[in-house]
């Protein structure tokens, strides 16, 4: 584990302000998310060729031009609808800690399955870099990627690397330092569901607008689990304690 | 559906009101996803000759129904045999240098003017141990774990878990047990704690309350020094070969009893259905040589030896008076010795062996030193040459018969886990009852295989 941290769920949120900006790192499995968080902290997290390796939340921190940045290096899922206690810890972290950049890292030898994790995470931030990683196996395995138009696909930046041989590292540091300070001008692309899902979205939505006021999480998104019956978030939500209208979102649940 | 959404939305209602709609809700959602990403996959990603076979014909060998297990076996048995034969010219030549600093510390010990006590507790206490541990640990530790890690980068285990899925489902648990089990092999802690990917929470209390049953990187060095002085010298002229199966011999029988008692656990105390999963085989990948001979050595080999050490010197301190405080004629060790002796005994031990085991809860490293330093301290104290010299102290001066490193072997392998790894049980499953089931369900199979296997005669 070397010196990296073990984080627990930081309790209180959000983060002051003063701290230095938080990083997150998500992705599917074996996308080489730990290698990329050894690569930018210089921590030495064994780093395993197999899905499943980092199950908790682990903390780095590094300088990169005389900024300090706080790397959490999520546990690797294939989405966020919260099947699972590793799928819930990252979701959890993304809602309440509210990370200034999210850096999504994705498997250039199977993007279409990394883009439904994407597309999840940009549901719940726009604040997003896409990390397109192990390029070189992809370009051994003829595939190749116009990443320039998953950029306008996205409405986020998108960088390139090649992680196990450290290229396009200082591309990520950039394009993270640029977000973090936000410089980053993002149009996040928004799924639009059908018409019925839509709708019902809406109207929760107003009711929200009505009675949760101070809630920080992206008010479609939680309107969306609530939707997909899942009530861990709303409830971790009514929990909060920077929610005003607490009895409102505890009623929802009964 | 606007009206059923208010009234879902209404503090009166509950979502579980309308179980079908939200199900299909749900699916939709998802498919909107899975629809959407897609469409910009299609957008982006080219393929310009199909992606390369030689992996896949690979995979088709080691997932295979037929070459799967063989080919399982075969890399362990290797990667073992490996290690056995590499080691012994290093531990011998570590045991005669680590020696002969001995006499140039315990001489230099007697002439700045040490009181004979003194002398004893450092030298032949402390020191004496630490030499013991350093000679018979490192040298096959600095090549196992290399091996293993290469087996690791290259992206094998992930197939052992493919391979072994439908053993699992058939015991009533999940295949991704298979995976916890390859972390156990790192480090049991390490393995309950991966237990988190087990969606179910039955497979996954399941997963966490077997885990122990996969011999650790602490208790590896046990395993492969019992084979080898006991087993291999024993059977016949190919020593290191029959040294290296029965260190395979000892991890098939982990599997083997993970699987009974998951069947068992999955029939009695918590009943269900197997779950479906998907497991992503990952490409093989180039392992990065230099890097993991440094991080495995840093990362597991001096970890596991730092333990060892700096325990096993405060210990054999502390075995060292134990044995030289005396009420009447018999030793406080040789007190605890003697009652559990007749324990041991049913068990195909001694009372020594089993007290070494008790006394290495903290820590399985910790089972050797102890256990040596038992012997030294109540027999008389041997000096080293070379890695016989173990064997001459085990089998000469105490009696151990084949039998007896089989059944250390199989009590090290089924027996209690170690404090680490209990606390990290308590954390996850919140619950003393739990946390004693995982002490008590091996501790019972350990007592119940090794008094079976000892108390067979063939």
């Amino acid at each position: 584990m070397g010196k990296a941290q073990l984080l627990k769920l930081p309790r209180k949120f959000p983060l002051p302000e003063q701290t230095p900006p938080v990083i997150a790192l998500a992705g599917n499995p074996n996308t080489g998310k730990s290698t990329i968080f050894n690569l930018l902290t210089g921590l030495k997290q064994h780093t395993g060729n197999w899905p499943g390796k980092t199950v908790l939340l682990s903390s780095g921190s590094y300088y990169y031009q005389q900024q300090e940045y706080k790397l959490v290096d999520l546990p690797g899922t294939y989405s966020l609808l919260a099947n699972s206690p590793d799928e819930e810890s990252a979701r959890d972290f993304l809602c309440f800690a509210r990370p200034q950049a999210t850096v999504v890292v994705a498997d250039a030898t199977c993007l279409e399955r990394n883009l439904n994790l994407i597309l999840q995470v940009l549901e719940i931030t726009s604040q997003m870099i896409v990390c397109v990683n192990l390029l070189d196996e992809a370009k051994r395995k003829h595939i190749s990627l116009d990443l320039k138009a998953l950029e306008v696909e996205l409405g986020v930046p998108v960088v390139a690397t090649t992680a196990s041989r450290g290229r396009g590292i200082n591309r990520l540091k950039e394009a993270i330092k640029d977000m973090a300070a936000g410089r980053t001008n993002v149009t996040p692309r928004r799924i639009i569901y059908d018409e019925e899902v839509e709708m019902a979205l809406q109207q929760i939505q107003f009711q929200m607008a009505e009675t949760l006021e101070n809630c920080q999480i992206d008010r479609r998104f939680l309107a969306l689990r609530l939707l997909d019956g899942d009530q861990t978030l709303i409830r971790k939500a009514a929990d909060h304690k920077n929610l005003e209208d607490k009895v409102w979102a505890q009623s929802l649940l009964k | 559906m606007g009206a059923k959404l208010a009234e879902m939305t209404d503090p009166g209602d509950d979502l579980k009101v309308l179980p079908a709609d939200s199900q299909t809700l749900s699916d939709r959602i998802v498919q909107t996803i899975y629809h959407e990403a897609g469409l910009i996959a299609g957008k982006v990603v080219s393929r310009n000759a199909p992606s390369a076979d030689w992996d896949r014909r690979l995979d088709d060998i080691l997932t295979s129904r037929v070459w799967g297990y063989p080919v399982m076996m075969l890399l362990l048995g290797l990667i073992l045999w490996i290690t056995i034969s590499g080691a012994n010219y290093p531990s011998e030549v570590l045991a005669v240098w680590l020696f002969s600093l001995e006499e140039v510390f315990g001489q230099a010990l007697l002439w700045a003017g040490a009181p004979d006590w003194l002398y004893g507790f450092l030298i032949l206490g402390v020191y004496r141990s630490l030499a013991w541990v350093v000679s018979v640990m490192l040298p096959p530790m600095a090549i196992f774990f290399p091996l293993f890690t290469i087996l690791e980068d290259l992206g094998y285990l992930p197939r052992v878990a493919y391979n072994m899925d439908d053993l699992f489902c058939r015991a009533g648990s999940c295949g991704k047990q298979a995976l916890t089990m390859c972390m156990g092999f790192g480090c049991n802690a390490a393995g309950v704690i991966a237990c988190r990917i087990i969606e179910s929470p039955r497979e996954r209390l399941i997963a966490i309350l077997t885990n122990n049953f996969v011999p650790c990187n602490g208790r590896f060095p046990l395993l492969i020094t019992m084979a080898v002085i006991i087993l291999g010298g024993m059977v016949w002229n190919h020593g290191n070969i029959t040294a290296a199966a029965a260190v395979v011999a000892a991890v098939l029988t982990g599997v083997a009893v993970t699987l009974a008692v998951s069947y068992f656990l999955s029939r009695t105390l918590l009943k269900g259905v197997p779950s479906f999963f998907t497991l992503e085989l990952p490409p093989f990948r180039k392992p990065a040589f230099g890097q993991i001979i440094v991080r495995s050595i840093m990362d597991r080999t001096l970890f596991v030896l730092s333990r060892a050490v700096m325990v096993a010197a405060p210990a054999g301190g502390i075995i060292w008076v134990l044995a030289n405080i005396s009420f009447g004629d018999i030793s406080i060790l040789g007190y605890s010795a003697a009652f559990l002796e007749p324990f041991g005994r049913l068990l195909g031990m001694d009372g020594i062996i089993l007290l070494a085991f008790i006394l290495g809860l903290p820590a399985n490293e910790l089972v050797i030193p102890l256990m040596i330093m038992g012997y030294m301290a109540t027999g008389s104290l041997q000096e080293i040459q070379n890695l016989t010299a173990l064997k001459t102290l085990l089998v000469d001066q105490h009696g151990w018969t084949y039998m007896t490193g089989i059944c250390v072997m199989l009590f090290s392998l089924l027996h209690f886990p170690c404090a680490t790894t209990l606390l990290s049980i308590h954390r996850e499953t919140k619950s003393f009852k739990w946390t004693l089931a995982a002490f008590m369900i091996p501790l019972l199979t350990a007592c119940l295989v090794c008094f079976m296997v000892s108390h067979c005669r063939v």
